[in-house]
């Protein structure tokens, strides 16, 4: 679905002994540009989703020791989000994430941008969270979007190339 | 499944010689006995780890034969990657939106882009 034609697939993996959900996924672009597209608020805020929500970025300082807040709107509902930079690197991003609704949890997010050469990347993210009960009821949430719709805001961010 | 049942199959799945009999039983049915004896353990041990993925809903036993072999339930585990099939979905979908961005971003970077060395031939 992207421009290459090529279509790079997510793979998950939730790990049984510890309450963590790890993501990789390829990328046609350089470590250094996904750095950007992940501390960039204007380009942070056009792809992090979900679909059919506008993500409003209302604090925002992506360096080591800093923090971030945005909002997720649809149809009047809002739901925030918010969290610190612990680390920003070249390779390396650690932050942690909370969400507003339930602001007692945490969950600790760690991203590595594994250089592949060529001009591609692969994203290593994992989310550390409080429990298992936590981890897998994260998993079970979601997905209220339905994927067509998800792929029509793709064309549509395709379209604008 | 409730999100309690969730969490007992993560919790089964825990024990690497749990993950072990899991993948033997998706191969076929099998009695303690059997999944006992690669093991340097004991079938009582073997018992024990049986009773927690039947407890967790993995495996049942039937009661029937004599010999009382063991089943994988795999409707429980295609629960499960139901489950997880819908986040990894919802991880696609982001993705791709960044797919998006990271192109246009490439547009502006690099003057040498083919498309752009295509426009220039033409005017």
């Amino acid at each position: 679905m992207n421009t290459t034609g090529s279509r790079h697939e997510v793979s998950i993996e939730a790990d049984p002994t510890v309450p963590v959900i790890r993501i990789t996924r390829d990328f046609d672009a350089t470590p250094a540009q996904l750095v950007r597209a992940h501390t960039d608020p204007a380009l942070f805020a056009r792809w992090v989703g979900p679909n059919g929500m506008e993500t409003e970025i209302l604090d925002w300082d992506a360096t080591t020791g800093g923090r971030w807040r945005y909002v997720a709107r649809s149809d009047g509902e809002e739901y925030g989000f918010h969290g610190s930079f612990h680390e920003v690197r070249d390779d390396r991003i650690v932050q942690t994430f909370t969400y507003d609704g339930e602001p007692d949890g945490v969950a600790l997010e760690t991203l590595w941008f594994e250089d592949l050469g060529g001009g591609r990347t692969r994203l290593h993210a994992q989310s550390l969270v409080d429990s298992f009960e936590g981890r897998d009821q994260w998993l079970a949430s979601g997905m209220e979007t339905g994927v067509e719709e998800g792929y029509a805001k793709l064309d549509a961010l395709v379209a604008e190339l | 499944m409730d999100d309690d049942q969730l969490s007992r199959v993560f919790a089964a799945l825990a024990d690497p010689m749990r993950r072990d009999i899991v993948a033997r039983l998706a191969a076929g049915d099998a009695t303690v006995g059997e999944l006992a004896k690669p093991y340097d353990v004991s079938v009582q041990a073997v018992s024990k780890h049986i009773k927690v993925l039947a407890e967790a809903g993995l495996v049942s036993r039937s009661r029937d034969a004599q010999r009382r072999p063991c089943r994988l339930e795999a409707d429980v585990f295609d629960l499960v990657t139901k489950w997880i099939e819908r986040y990894r979905r919802q991880a696609q979908e982001r993705y791709e939106r960044l797919d998006a961005v990271l192109a246009e971003m490439q547009d502006g970077e690099r003057p040498s882009h083919p498309r752009l060395r295509q426009q220039g031939a033409v005017s």
